[in-house]
């Protein structure tokens, strides 16, 4: 194995606000539905939360696993143990060797549901009462190791943790290992379970949520003059990534290579983003040289774009800054304007998009978008999707989080 | 209020299905908790300490590793009921 090892996708699996599958996620994204809506729950009143809807899981994990599963893993876990499974089974169920076979599955936030109701329970009922198991539940490479467990991975089991880019950061990760050459399979990702009132209060805080209370499905809207901050989401997306050679050897079906990888970080300010784009364009730009293309080469963008005032600024400029006058010819997609933020899994659930866009040759439509910041200089899908080019292209996955963290994947179509 | 064996390997039974995911017609009073049910420590803990809610009963940690087999867990809350 060497740093020119080519890293191809064979499998795909995510439960998301808009469907508990990656084909029912993708229906509903070519369809424009939302996934965000009140949240029925007693606390949401209780605490007088300021946002009063998420975009929570479309299939609860109770219909999907085993009591027993959704009792000792936290959701958290179980989001990234269902999509594991289903990328795992659209791979081919594939034959490896344990050793040869890796998890990279990132979270921003790890078990804090976990963490947060044992607090609870300490409080109301006495350390005796606290479950054994709540360590191992709220620990952030929980879902990484459930999975090992699950499939039997034995090279490693990693946890990236960089806020909302640690799903893309699992994937990059997964790149790394198997170029250099400590897996033939990898199975990566991210995953967040944050839907509980004390981060909700946190980000609200902080004023990065949309307040649209009486319009849920409308509050998500990136690039927008009317947007106001982003839609709390939640889920899991993994997918199967395995050397060229593996897959090939077997017979599997490849969606796209996953051909470069570009990470940087701010240092410019804990939460805001560099407000010229200078970390996140060399993210871009080392992503595009790394799969040994050129920024001509980039036919679509599925943009971090999380809908707040700031942020959606910041990345256009980035853009802007790497692709100069070619963005203006660049579709861009602003998935989350349906999905919501996933916040850790937000890279995973878009690299699937990016990859089925690539596969499909079609990118998604975003939503929302009723009027076009005049500050945002970028060709922006929307009010229908935009078919791609033949032949052999390159798309980018953005993902940015908190703490300055930058990440770029570029796909190619196979 | 004491209850009869019946009663309280019912119950256990259902402590044990909530907790492992065991069906509760497995959870019989010769079966050893880690040698037929594969019960682990963690498990074991967890399944005590509802068990002590459900039966209104305390059961000392020190008392744990005793309750080797169903039996010896439903004849401890029984007594422990008094």
């Amino acid at each position: 194995m060497s740093s020119d090892t080519r890293v191809v996708v064979t499998g795909l699996g995510a439960t998301t606000p808009v469907g508990g599958t990656v084909p029912q996620t993708w229906e509903a994204i070519l369809a424009g539905r939302s996934g965000a809506r009140p949240m029925e729950f007693d606390w949401v009143s209780q605490y007088e939360l300021p946002v009063t809807f998420a975009a929570q899981i479309h299939t609860p994990p109770e219909q999907v696993l085993a009591k027993v599963e959704t009792r000792r893993l936290d959701p958290s876990s179980q989001y990234a143990l269902i999509a594991a499974r289903e990328a795992w089974a659209d791979a081919g169920s594939p034959e490896v060797e344990p050793e040869r076979l890796a998890v990279a599955v990132g979270s921003g936030i790890g078990g804090v549901w976990t963490l947060l109701s044992q607090w609870d329970t300490l409080k109301e009922k006495g350390p005796r009462r606290v479950y054994p198991l709540a360590v191992p539940m709220l620990m952030p490479n929980g879902p990484a190791a459930a999975i090992s467990l699950d499939l039997g991975a034995r090279a490693g089991a990693h946890t990236p943790v960089s806020a909302c880019a640690s799903g893309a950061e699992g994937m990059g990760y997964a790149v790394q290992l198997i170029r250099s050459g400590r897996a033939d399979v990898v199975i990566a990702g991210g995953t967040e379970a944050a839907v509980h009132p004390m981060p909700i209060a946190g980000f609200a805080a902080m004023q990065a949520l949309s307040t649209r209370n009486d319009d849920p499905a409308a509050a998500s809207r990136p690039y927008d003059t009317a947007r106001d901050g982003f839609v709390l989401g939640e889920g899991a997306a993994i997918i199967v990534l395995e050397s060229e050679a593996h897959a090939k050897a077997r017979g599997a079906r490849i969606y796209a290579e996953l051909a470069g990888v570009g990470m940087s970080a701010d240092a410019h300010h804990i939460t805001a983003p560099e407000p010229e784009g200078a970390g996140a364009s060399r993210a871009m730009l080392e992503a595009i040289a790394t799969a040994g293309g050129t920024t001509a080469d980039v036919v679509h963008i599925n943009a971090h774009a999380t809908s707040t005032p700031v942020g959606d600024v910041a990345e256009a400029n980035a853009i802007r800054r790497a692709f100069g006058a070619l963005a203006d010819s660049i579709p861009v997609s602003a998935t989350k304007s349906m999905t919501g933020h996933l916040l850790g899994a937000a890279g995973a659930v878009e690299a699937i998009f990016t990859i089925l866009a690539l596969h499909h040759r079609l990118a998604p439509a975003s939503i929302n978008l009723d009027s076009m910041d005049p500050q945002i200089a970028l060709d922006v899908v929307h009010g229908s999707h935009r078919q791609l080019p033949a032949g052999d292209l390159l798309a980018l996955d953005n993902s940015f989080g908190f703490g300055g963290h930058n990440v770029a994947l570029a796909f190619r179509s196979v | 209020m004491a209850q009869s064996t019946q009663e309280i390997l019912e119950g256990l039974a259902e402590i044990v299905n909530e907790e492992t995911g065991i069906d509760t017609a497995s959870v019989e009073l010769d079966k050893s908790f880690t040698d037929d049910l594969d019960i682990d420590s963690l498990s074991m803990m967890t399944i005590v300490v509802n068990a002590e809610e459900k039966f209104n009963v305390r059961i000392p940690d020190d008392e744990v590793k005793n309750l080797k087999t169903v039996r010896d867990a439903v004849d401890f809350i029984a007594a422990a009921q008094g």
